[in-house]
């Protein structure tokens, strides 16, 4: 594309058929605490 | 959703419900702007095309080309995306849960004064107490217990300070790790310490046993010493400062944060990040502080401007310091777009009350860490478990959705609806939000892919 430049980022919706296994780790232990911060984490499912 | 933004020379448009990042040109910025300004999303391409070209008379040569490259977009699912969630959420969330996270209050007790502690210099409204290995022991059984199927287990050593009770901290990761194989779990046992007590046996169990590391300093001495002093009044910037470069440099300078505080007091925390970097560190947290809207060292309403201008200038130095190869991570504004949670996970919230719960000294249940000490939120007992499940059902019905704020906000996918604790201390109600800190995680998030977008340029990670 000229115009565009689209960065590579994980699809939501295809992630909503193979997500919800809940092996991610909490929020709050990673180091925060005082906020809710999901959108560093990393994604842990063995089978997406 | 399109939430579309300038900064540091980039225009950005994220698409908020499929979160496809775009970086465009001036042109294809204001065409997207216009679209959405006049509900064209949904109209075919045809239409769109003519409608824009009234918009945009002088540009109709290059129009044609770039509405081809909007609607491819578009047809793909990577513009204009629909919100679509919703129903799976509720289905998601009305799952049987288990308990996969564990903060365990280890001392009610602390060898510092910090001015902003919401611990109330350890004490959480309560007594100085220190958990004995008996309750600890059954806080991990009766994690294993309602665990499930779930093999990753966190446990959080946290406060007060843990290092005050370090030997039931030894028991209790050695206790931990007798029940991985005989019930399929992995223990990731993490610390959070002020680094007073820090020494060599401490360290070197730390780095064999502990996933994360968490060590607490604000930044520049100054700060540092006027918010986190001694009990006896002094600074402990002097002490702690050449243990956690030692425990950061031991650990290959991955895997623990330097974690800060600001408050009114330094506005102009870049400079505190910065300087921890400048200690050598790589693995950096400085986060807003919580406080009453009584408290002298509180951020206001006012100090938002300032905030946010200087998380931009923290993100150009960040960039700047990247290609110099001298990069380092800021933990805010950390953000993984390619391998991220799916969309269960940044909709549902933190996990508070449900998944995750404190435990007190003594052996109770709490929401979080946040919670401990406020009669109302306790939920049960490491004995008896979970007695009070209208806390938990509560928790766990409260979600991006449940909060009306959150609706109509680009960052939801990245802070899941926010922190139930400062809702409530704010609004007295786990479902409203801190629109305090709202503001800032909407910069943050901004800036987050900013860095993205300008490193993507050149490869650098």
């Amino acid at each position: 594309m000229k115009h565009i430049k689209t960065l590579t980022t994980r699809d939501y919706k295809e992630s909503v058929k193979k997500g919800g296994c809940g092996e991610c780790q909490t929020s709050c232990q990673s180091a925060c605490k005082t906020s809710c911060t999901v959108g560093n984490q990393s994604c842990e499912n063995t089978n997406k | 959703m399109i939430h579309q933004y300038k900064n540091n020379g980039y225009n950005i448009v994220l698409d908020v419900n499929s979160g496809a990042v775009h970086i465009v040109d001036d042109i294809v910025y204001d065409v997207i702007a216009c679209m959405v300004e006049n509900k064209l999303e949904n109209v075919e391409k045809p239409a769109a095309y003519e409608a824009l070209k009234k918009k945009f008379p002088d540009r109709a040569q290059e129009l044609s080309e770039l509405v081809d490259e909007i609607y491819e977009l578009k047809e793909n699912g990577m513009l204009f995306a629909e919100d679509s969630y919703e129903k799976s959420i509720s289905a998601f969330q009305n799952r049987a849960t288990v308990v996969k996270a564990l903060c365990l209050h280890i001392a009610h007790d602390c060898n510092l004064k910090c001015r902003y502690c919401f611990a109330e210099e350890g004490e959480y409204h309560g007594r100085r107490a220190l958990m004995s290995f008996e309750v600890g022991k059954k806080a991990l059984d009766f994690l294993v217990a309602n665990s499930g199927s779930r093999v990753n287990l966190e446990v959080d050593f946290f406060g007060g300070e843990p290092l005050m009770n370090w030997q039931v901290v030894r028991e209790l990761v050695a206790y931990g790790r007798s029940l991985e194989a005989p019930h399929n779990k992995k223990f990731r046992f993490t610390l959070t310490t002020n680094g007073v007590l820090l020494n060599d046996e401490i360290m070197e169990f730390v780095n064999r046993e502990m996933a994360n590391v968490v060590l607490s300093v604000d930044g520049r001495k100054e700060v540092n010493d006027k918010m986190r002093p001694l009990a006896g009044g002094q600074g402990s910037y002097d002490l702690i400062i050449p243990k956690f470069q030692r425990v950061a440099k031991s650990r290959n300078q991955t895997n623990y944060y330097v974690r800060g505080t600001f408050t009114h007091f330094n506005k102009d925390f870049a400079a505190d990040v910065c300087h921890l970097a400048d200690l050598g560190f790589k693995q950096i947290s400085v986060e807003p502080v919580v406080a009453p809207k009584s408290a002298d060292y509180a951020l206001t309403e006012a100090d938002i401007p300032a905030l946010l201008e200087e998380y931009d200038r923290l993100a150009a130095e960040m960039i700047r310091r990247h290609r110099a190869g001298e990069g380092f991570n800021f933990f805010h504004f950390m953000i993984d777009l390619e391998g991220g949670p799916c969309v269960y996970k940044r909709l549902s919230g933190c996990g508070s009350g449900t998944e995750y719960l404190a435990v007190t000294p003594w052996g109770d249940f709490y929401p979080c860490h946040q919670f401990v000490g406020q009669e109302e939120f306790l939920m049960g007992n490491v004995e008896d478990g979970i007695v009070n499940t209208d806390i938990r059902d509560r928790f766990k019905a409260c979600n991006v959705y449940s909060k009306e704020k959150c609706k109509d906000c680009f960052a939801k996918f990245y802070c899941s609806g926010g922190c139930a604790a400062n809702s409530y201390h704010f609004h007295g109600n786990i479902n409203d939000t801190y629109d305090l800190g709202c503001a800032l995680q909407r910069k943050r998030v901004e800036c987050a892919i900013l860095i993205k977008a300008a490193l993507s340029e050149e490869d650098i990670k």
